[in-house]
């Protein structure tokens, strides 16, 4: 199991583009992927569930991954919020 | 017509609402209520399980194909951009740990599908409801629209896009999304409770040049299904099972505006110029590019107010720079050689930073317009980057919103020629010279307007924000509204004052607020020495008719006497006795 602490760094926050892509992303990966904003859990690989998080510009979110291929899925969703979903900042 | 609505008391009765599209139409009402779907939980038994969840599998193809034809059309009609607000909505459909786990409810719970369905999505909409930030709570509406979708595709109930023949559509409220559809079916008219003349739905409405009424309270209650409807979208009046009398009325209201818009027609390649010789500039206030065709339809002199933040309408993000390069390339290509003013962003704080903004107890003493855009430097430059490299031609302006001390456009003016050094050290090209311009729509701008005309290339009058704080009332206040005076001595002075004290600093004096494209204030404005009208583009050709009847000599006159006038009821009894000298309008 692997922790991973994020920031949203991009203007418009983690709004329905970013979470298609983030939902795509992790959805290539067999292991389990939990978000968690302010002790609110849902399922990473669910967009109606990243709609809810409602995660702004500045907002943290603590990213869960477990299974077998954990090591590579949190390195490629790390990535995508580390480059801001290509978005502005 | 059933035999039992024979007997029913056909009375006559008259709403008023707001004109939210104009044109004449008379016909049958068609109610559209928004499918609300009835929930029992049922108990399946074991072997009703798989036909439920197959039963779940062709409502979701249903919804699948539905919500793809409505994003193809909106795409059609409203371009890309715009389209996008559906796309959310497709992308839930295909969300596979959600229907996994309504699955997995069905065959733990055996409930009926309707059931599980509507208690799961109904978890996430709760959470999305209570969220702080504006743009999470629109989205939950997303959500309930794709559940309902879900639900009636469940109960194998139609949407209804098709209707017969052409009716009048009555709705509490018409999502974007609806009058499309509808628009499909040839529509007479919408009219709906509630909704402004701004909002998505009547924006929809002109485009389509299909006439509305909105705002029209308790309307629903009234009408059955079928009865006649008698629809007015210029004076803003609905009447229901109307008189023989009255449709003949209305109907040669019709042939009177047809006759006057052809009339009107032949005016469209002549100059907003006064018999005695004062040329003054008609033009058009815009949102979409869509109505673009139609304003060169109407002959204007160009466009003078463009309010660009109608690009984070229904989108989610902030356009970058090359999103609204390429939108306003499209309005100085269309326009030019005319004019385009291009307004930056005039938004409330909210719209950039979410939740994070304490929320305002007075929004409109708050954080909006240039206020937020100098706020955040680097949203504005990247704004202002784009309309300069749209100016190549030379055909665009840039308008400040909301300024009210001389520090603001100081600063606002310095960040424009930071974004040029920008785009120099990029090698593009832009209108080195580009005019730059304010809204005077802060009384404190009005007052020390001759300080800010020194800076500035033109100023555009924004009545309906400079009215609202000159006289400390909120339009959109039922109780105080009709306090709202444009024809207040308070509201005709200060624009004596506004157009005087620009003038003696040789800058031109537009006006883009709502009263500039009231046909009984064209001759006072004119008197007043305007120099420009910026309209709704279907006032277009009556402005420009009222301003070649009037020589300027003798609007000067009149506005004269305006001005000597006390109270907002003799100016207006004043005004429209002088339209009448002149036999202008069409009543």
């Amino acid at each position: 199991m692997i922790d991973r602490e994020v920031t949203i760094k991009n203007r418009a926050g983690l709004h329905t583009r970013p979470a298609a892509t983030l939902v795509k992303l992790a959805s290539k990966f067999k292991s389990d992927f939990i978000i968690s904003k302010d002790g609110f859990e849902i399922n990473g690989k669910s967009i109606i569930g990243v709609m809810t998080l409602a995660a702004e510009q500045g907002s943290t979110l603590l990213l869960r991954f477990n299974g077998p291929d954990e090591l590579e899925a949190a390195a490629a969703i790390q990535e995508l919020f580390d480059k801001a979903f290509d978005e502005p900042l | 017509m059933s035999p039992g609505e024979h007997e029913r008391k056909q009375e006559e009765a008259v709403f008023r609402g707001i004109a939210a599209s104009p044109g004449i139409a008379v016909g049958p009402a068609y109610l559209f209520q928004k499918h609300v779907p009835v929930i029992n939980q049922k108990t399946v038994e074991p072997e009703g399980v798989e036909p439920e969840i197959l039963r779940l599998r062709s409502a979701l193809d249903r919804s699948r194909r539905e919500l793809s034809k409505i994003y193809d059309f909106a795409k059609q009609k409203l371009g890309e951009h715009q389209a996008k607000i559906f796309e959310a909505q497709v992308m839930i459909l295909d969300d596979s740990v959600l229907f996994d786990s309504i699955d997995g409810r069905i065959r733990a719970e055996r409930k009926n599908v309707e059931f599980i369905v509507h208690d799961e999505i109904e978890k996430y909409r709760k959470v999305m409801v209570d969220a702080s930030d504006e743009y999470t709570r629109e989205r939950a509406l997303d959500v309930e629209d794709v559940r309902n979708r879900i639900l009636r595709n469940l109960q194998e109930e139609k949407l209804i896009s098709k209707l017969e023949g052409a009716p009048v559509i009555v709705s509490q409220s018409l999502a974007a999304a609806d009058a499309l559809i509808l628009s499909r079916n040839t529509i007479l008219a919408y009219v709906t409770e509630i909704g402004g003349v701004t909002s998505h739905s009547a924006l929809l409405a002109r485009a389509l040049k299909i006439p509305s009424v909105v705002g029209l309270r308790h309307l629903m209650a009234n009408v059955r299904n079928g009865d006649r409807i008698a629809v007015d979208g210029y004076g803003g009046i609905v009447v229901l099972n109307p008189s023989p009398e009255t449709v003949d009325e209305i109907l040669r209201k019709r042939e009177r505006y047809k006759e006057f818009e052809e009339k009107l027609a032949g005016l469209r390649d002549l100059p907003a110029e006064t018999p005695d010789g004062r040329r003054v500039e008609l033009t058009a206030n815009v949102e979409l590019a869509e109505e673009l065709e139609f304003i060169k339809i109407q002959g204007a002199d160009g466009i003078g107010l463009y309010r660009s933040e109608s690009l984070l309408l229904g989108g989610e993000v902030f356009p970058n720079e090359e999103e609204q390069y390429a939108e306003y390339k499209v309005f100085a290509d269309t326009m030019y050689p005319k004019r385009v003013v291009i307004r930056t962003f005039d938004i409330g704080g909210d719209k950039i930073m979410g939740s994070q903004t304490t929320r305002e107890s007075n929004p409109f003493l708050g954080w909006r317009g240039i206020r937020v855009m100098l706020d955040r430097p680097e949203l504005f430059l990247e704004q202002v980057r784009a309309i300069l490299r749209a100016s190549e031609r030379k055909n665009i302006s840039v308008m400040f919103p909301m300024i009210s001390n001389i520090k603001e456009l100081r600063k606002a003016r310095q960040l424009v020629e930071d974004a040029k050094g920008q785009l120099r050290a990029r090698g593009l090209a832009y209108d080195e010279k580009i005019r730059i311009g304010i809204m005077i729509e802060v009384p404190a701008a009005a007052v020390i307007v001759e300080d800010l005309a020194k800076e500035v290339d033109f100023v555009s009058i924004g009545t309906n924000d400079l009215i609202q704080y000159l006289l400390a009332v909120d339009r959109g206040n039922d109780v105080v509204s009709d306090l709202y005076q444009e024809f207040h001595p308070a509201v005709v002075r200060f624009l004596r004052r506004i157009i005087d004290r620009s003038k003696e600093c040789d800058i031109p004096v537009a006006m883009c607020g709502e009263m500039a494209g009231d046909p009984l204030a064209t001759i006072l404005l004119l008197g007043l020495g305007l120099d420009e009208f910026s309209v709704v583009p279907a006032a277009l050709p009556e402005i420009k008719k009222i301003i070649r009847s009037v020589k300027y000599r003798d609007a000067k006159k009149i506005a004269k006497k305006a001005l000597s006038l006390v109270t907002e009821d003799e100016l207006k009894k004043y005004l429209t006795d002088v339209m009448k000298g002149y036999e202008l309008g069409v009543e």
